[in-house]
């Protein structure tokens, strides 16, 4: 099963280029202590997914890089050539040459329609490329123009043309102080947007990752290029192939197959009153979570922790909300390694922090004609905060 | 990737682009090893081959033939142009593309506006076109000026509105030289104010620069490197005030050093969107995230490093001090007081080996001392670009939306009200075709309005910020 990587802008392409890079590089290093055939099982399935096959024999990422300057691209492409493991393929990219110039609505309501048809044409001849295709991968940060704003409208479309395909967004969410002035602006018209085209949005902050560079690998001069990695590793260990508990015969054939999308029971929630953020959440609830074991050890591993009741929403069996994958190869040289993906209230805090301060903003009109000269009147702003206000609402409501 | 043009005004815009293309040249000569003209040579130069007579010698890819300023000098007087033309950097401009007077505009606005304004409008119109056609994916004009004189100030922001309406999706940058205290140019409050209306109408962002200002970093890398304090030399290359290693090597005019800070000015802003970094920012960005009112676009700069030091053994100034010298007032290319004022946006553009952690390092340790605006609280720009300027290996540019302009802007208009009281010169301007008192009280209004402005932002300092009560949604 192929997934079909979506690269947009310059956050999208930087990291897009470490995540093949990553995954790569896993599938060709040491296999731990799980058997041959195993191994080559794993490394088989990897490349299925993520890379086609050349004559030549060097794999070709299964991906569409989009950004609307040259600059980024040009370096990723020649990064990935000149590391002669594996590269993009030669008409994989459409480029144009004036940048969204961090304008949310410059991505999505000019570059977006003028563009469509020629990267929705670029995305269907990767797909036709796949023998069995699950879905796509979006890579895009929320605080510039082109990832943001096109991001949104290329996902909207994706929908649309593959409405039975996943469709899962990888997006940045910006430090919380100032890279691009109008990112919280940008973030809200993004996730606005994504919530009603995407199936699912894997989140990482800058910030949190830029901690993890800083306190957990002691780097001192932490680049991009050190937080892009430290993220492709996350992922890479979240895709690589793992076995699920009903088929421990096969990897699993849909790599973004989880159940993300729960729907809590239509009666039975109690009224919302005034919603007041200042109830303590000491529990992070949880809706859904998935663990991911590899190398030594996994088929011990007791994870029983995670069924605890208390951990999840009161509408909610464990039974329904957590899955664990395995696999006895292990993960980029680590012996053992484990992932978590979650679905929880952690991401509340950062959402209303976006929120209020665009909020404030917004209050003062500022910026505003920048939007509005593109085509994004106030009221899609009031949509938009009015559609994350009741994402907060729920989220705060588990 | 997109062009640029610069389009050079009077005797001082001409003088600082003069400056520009010279360091220009030898900023790509350094990057550009390999003689190819690239998509970065080809934001600021077009490669002709010179053999080819007439329109038809572009040339768009491979070895470097001979490279074209993308500029458009005008000038009413015939000295300056005269110089450049006759200098090392005249195979550097198209002859096509000048714009000459022999009688000059006398130091009067009225005269570079209305009389030169009409009477070259056709040909200034198929100039800019011409230069605008040669460009792939034009983005943005510069202009360069200055504020006291005639010709910088009249025919200058008369291009302004023509640029407006016919390049309506090409930015216009503005760097204007405005007039110091002691100027000589008795009616330069005059030319100022008129030429300000105009800046604020038609101009998508003006880096206000002063001489005095210019002439202060002079004083202070003179005092370094001739105090011989510390035993060293400074690099000459890297003095943000030479042109060594470029065309006009051994130059006596006056001005010179303090135009080659404004063209170091302008390289700076623009090498994150022709060189490649981690963290790129174009053109477009500088308005988007700059600019949150249309009419709220000047723009404080500041430069560091003036210089750098040769001696190796003396350890490299930290680059924490890099940060921190920007928000000094001793590297501010306007006399103002940002720190004591309020910040609508600051931007902050880094070239060399500097990485993200060193800027958010520096953010959070400059930040309690500065304030910013309520809405904006959070109103940090930022840019890194992998490649240093000449003789440098980083350099940060801080662009500052800041209302520390406000007193420049009121100084300005009280030297013009001590004029326009006893009508001071005033028959000059208005013996003009076309000019009336209403275009001085027009002018001054708008000056007025703009004050008001940067006052009611002035009045929420110090009021604490409050969140502002949320939508309540009905689940």
């Amino acid at each position: 099963m192929s997934i079909v990587t979506v690269q947009l802008g310059q956050c999208g392409n930087q990291i897009g280029f470490e995540v093949f890079d990553a995954l790569l590089r896993d599938s060709h290093s040491f296999q731990g202590l799980c058997s041959k055939r195993e191994n080559e099982a794993y490394q088989t399935s990897c490349k299925e997914r993520f890379f086609s096959e050349e004559e030549s024999g060097v794999p070709i990422a299964r991906a569409v890089l989009v950004d609307m300057e040259p600059k980024v691209i040009n370096q990723t492409l020649s990064k990935a050539a000149q590391s002669g493991r594996w590269k993009y393929g030669q008409h994989a990219c459409f480029c144009q040459k004036q940048g969204s110039g961090n304008n949310w609505a410059y991505g999505y309501s000019v570059h977006g329609p003028r563009h469509e048809e020629s990267i929705m044409n670029l995305i269907q001849k990767e797909v036709e490329k796949c023998d069995s295709f699950s879905g796509f991968f979006i890579i895009m940060s929320m605080a510039g123009g082109t990832g943001s704003g096109l991001g949104a409208f290329v996902t909207q479309n994706l929908q649309d043309q593959y409405p039975n395909s996943l469709k899962m967004n990888q997006i940045i969410w910006p430090y919380g102080t100032g890279e691009v002035i109008v990112q919280n602006y940008n973030s809200v018209l993004t996730l606005s947007h994504l919530y009603r085209s995407s199936d699912a949005l894997l989140v990482h902050e800058n910030d949190a990752v830029h901690k993890i560079c800083a306190k957990l690998m002691n780097i001192k001069q932490i680049s991009f290029s050190d937080i892009n990695q430290v993220l492709a590793h996350q992922l890479g260990s979240v895709f690589q192939p793992t076995y699920s508990a009903e088929s421990s015969f096969h990897y699993r054939r849909n790599p973004l197959g989880i159940d993300w999308q729960v729907r809590p029971p239509l009666s039975g929630l109690p009224p919302l009153g005034k919603m007041s953020l200042s109830k303590d959440l000491h529990f992070n609830t949880s809706i859904a979570n998935l663990v991911i074991l590899r190398g030594k050890d996994v088929q011990s591993a007791d994870v029983e922790g995670f069924k605890d009741p208390a951990l999840y929403t009161s509408w909610l069996e464990p039974v329904h909300a957590f899955n664990v994958w395995k696999t006895q190869r292990a993960f980029s040289k680590y012996e053992k390694s484990a992932v978590l993906v979650s679905n929880s209230q952690f991401l509340v805090k950062p959402l209303d922090m976006i929120v209020k301060k665009a909020w404030n903003m917004f209050a003062s009109k500022a910026y505003i004609h920048q939007y509005t000269k593109c085509g994004i009147e106030e009221e899609d702003f009031l949509d938009s905060f009015t559609l994350l206000e009741q994402v907060i609402a729920s989220y705060c409501n588990l | 990737m997109t062009q640029s043009v610069v389009v050079q005004v009077g005797q001082c815009g001409n003088q600082i682009g003069c400056c520009f293309w010279d360091l220009a040249l030898r900023e790509h000569a350094a990057v550009n090893q390999k003689g190819i003209y690239d998509e970065a040579i080809s934001s600021f130069f077009r490669n002709v081959d010179t053999r080819v007579v007439g329109d038809g010698g572009s040339i768009s890819k491979g070895k470097i033939c001979s490279l074209k300023a993308r500029a458009v000098l005008i000038d009413m007087e015939e000295g300056v142009v005269n110089e450049i033309l006759q200098g090392p950097l005249r195979d550097v401009f198209d002859m096509n593309q000048l714009i000459t007077d022999i009688s000059g505009s006398g130091n009067n606005w009225a005269v570079g506006h209305k009389v030169f304004g009409s009477l070259y409008q056709d040909q200034l119109l198929e100039k800019l076109r011409k230069s605008a056609e040669h460009c792939d994916c034009l983005q943005c004009f510069f202009i360069i000026h200055s504020m006291g004189g005639g010709t910088g100030s009249g025919l200058g922001t008369f291009l302004l509105k023509m640029l407006e309406d016919e390049f309506p999706e090409v930015y216009r940058f503005v760097t204007s030289i405005y007039p110091s205290c002691e100027d000589d140019v008795i009616t330069s409050p005059y030319n100022s104010i008129l030429a300000m209306k105009e800046l604020n109408e038609h101009a998508d962002c003006v880096l206000p620069i002063d001489n005095q200002s210019l002439f202060d970093i002079i004083s202070k890398i003179d005092l370094m490197v001739n105090s011989g304090k510390l035993g060293t030399t400074v690099k000459p290359k890297s003095l943000v005030t030479s042109s060594s290693g470029a065309l006009k090597k051994c130059h006596k005019k006056p001005f010179d050093a303090m135009n080659n800070i404004v063209a170091n000015l302008l390289l700076n802003l623009t090498s994150s969107a022709r060189f490649e970094g981690s963290l790129n920012m174009d053109l477009n960005e500088i308005s988007m995230n700059l600019v949150p009112f249309p009419q709220l676009h000047y723009l404080v700069s500041s430069l560091t490093p003036l210089y750098t030091l040769a001696d190796v053994n003396i350890p490299p100034r930290r680059l924490d001090q890099m940060f921190s010298d920007a928000f000094s007032k001793d590297h501010q290319l306007l006399q103002a007081d940002p720190k004591h004022s309020l910040y609508l946006a600051c931007a902050l553009m880094v070239r060399g080996n500097v990485q993200i952690s060193d800027l958010r390092r520096n953010i959070e340790r400059l930040k309690p001392s500065l304030q910013f605006v309520s809405w904006n609280q959070e109103g940090w720009k930022t840019s890194l670009c992998s490649i240093p300027p000449v003789g440098h290996s980083h350099s940060l540019l801080a662009l500052a939306n800041n209302t520390c302009v406000k007193p420049t802007f009121m100084e300005l208009k009280e030297r013009f009200m001590r004029l326009y009281k006893k009508k001071a010169h005033l028959h000059h301007y208005l013996q003009v075709e076309g000019m009336e008192e209403s275009c001085f009280t027009e002018a001054v209004s708008s000056l007025s309005a703009l004050i008001q402005e940067y006052n009611q932002l002035d009045a929420t300092k110090n009021v604490p910020v409050q969140d502002l009560p949320r939508l309540s949604i009905a689940v």
